[in-house]
C-alpha cells in the first residue's frame, strides 16, 4: 500500500451573526414548539467558528495546497464580508425562503467557497456555539 | 471499527525559503514567513488510530504504546528543533504545515502495527492545520 496519504489544508476564520429560526409554513405555536427560544421575534446571534478543509497536490515549490492569503482574501470576499456583523434572515438573500439554522448555513457557504480556484474544497464545518457543530462535503 | 486520538505538543522554529526564487518572490509568496532567522510555534499534533477493539483488553492499542512511538517519532525529532537545518526527513522541503503533517504520517504509518494509522492532525496554531489521510481511504463522515 502506499504510503503517500491525502493532504488537506485546514483553515479557521471566525463571524458574529444574529438569526432567528422561524418557518412561514408553520403556526406561531408550532414554529414556538419546533424552535423553542431561538424563535424568539427580534433574533439573537452567535460567534460562528469556520472551519475550511482544501484539498490538493502540495506544490513542490511552495510546500503548500493554496497559498493561505489567497485563501484567506477568497473566504474574506465569498462569506465573511457578506456574513459578518450581519443578520442572516434579512441580510442573505439565500435565508430570505429557508430556516437559517447552521445546516442550512453549511450549505450556503460550501455554495460560496466550491469555486476556489486554487484547491478542491473537501469539507466545511460550523460550529454554532462550543457545544454545536456542523459538517457539509457536498451532496455527493 | 473505532477510531482513538492522541494529542501532543511540540515547540519548533522555521523558515520558508525557496532557493530557487528570487528574494522578492520568495517574499511575494511566503511574505512574513520568509524572514531570514525564521521564527517558530507551538505545534499541535493529533493522531488518530482506527481499529477493533482487542476483545481481552478493550484497546485497539495500547494508549502508552502510541504514547512511546510518537515521543520516540516525532518528539525527539521535532522538538526543540529548527525544522529546516535539524529534521533530516524534511531536508530540502519548506516546513509547511502539508509538508510536516505528511513526514509525520510516513513516520508513524509503519511503526503503528496495532490498529492502522487513520488521520495525521497538525495544528501550527489554532486557525491553522493540515490533515493527512490514507489516500484513496474514506474521509470520516464522508466514506
Amino acid at each position: 500500500m502506499s504510503n503517500a496519504p491525502k493532504i488537506e489544508l485546514g483553515r479557521r476564520y471566525r463571524f458574529s451573526a444574529s438569526h432567528r429560526l422561524h418557518s412561514p409554513h408553520l403556526s406561531e405555536e408550532e414554529n414556538c414548539r419546533v424552535f423553542g427560544k431561538c424563535n424568539n421575534p427580534y433574533g439573537h446571534g452567535h460567534n460562528y467558528v469556520l472551519e475550511v478543509s482544501m484539498a490538493g497536490d502540495v506544490d513542490p515549490a511552495t510546500g503548500m495546497i493554496a497559498n493561505l492569503a489567497d485563501l484567506d482574501a477568497f473566504v474574506e470576499r465569498q462569506v465573511l464580508e457578506e456574513l459578518d456583523h450581519k443578520s442572516l434572515n434579512q441580510d442573505v438573500p439565500a435565508f430570505r425562503e429557508k430556516v437559517p439554522t447552521t445546516e442550512n448555513l453549511c450549505i450556503e457557504i460550501y455554495r460560496r467557497l466550491k469555486s476556489f480556484p486554487k484547491a478542491k474544497l473537501e469539507r466545511i464545518r460550523v460550529q454554532e456555539t462550543g457545544n454545536n457543530s456542523f459538517e457539509y462535503a457536498g451532496d455527493n | 471499527m473505532v477510531l482513538l486520538t492522541r494529542k501532543i505538543e511540540f515547540a519548533a522554529s522555521h523558515v520558508y525559503h525557496n532557493p530557487n526564487l528570487s528574494s522578492e518572490e520568495n517574499r511575494r509568496i511566503f511574505g512574513k514567513c520568509n524572514n531570514p532567522h525564521g521564527h517558530g510555534h507551538n505545534y499541535t499534533l493529533e493522531v488518530t488510530v482506527e481499529g477493533e477493539p482487542d476483545p481481552v483488553t478493550g484497546m485497539v492499542l495500547d494508549l502508552k504504546e502510541l504514547k512511546e512511538i510518537l515521543e520516540r517519532e516525532v518528539m525527539q525529532r521535532m522538538d526543540h528543533r529548527h525544522l529546516n537545518y535539524e529534521v533530516a526527513e524534511l531536508a530540502g522541503q519548506i516546513p509547511t504545515c502539508e509538508n510536516i503533517a505528511r513526514v509525520i504520517w510516513q513516520l508513524l504509518e509503519p511503526k503503528i502495527t496495532q490498529g492502522r494509522l487513520h488521520r495525521v492532525r497538525l495544528y501550527e496554531s489554532p486557525d491553522l492545520f493540515a490533515d493527512c489521510y490514507r489516500n484513496g481511504a474514506g474521509v470520516a463522515g464522508k466514506s
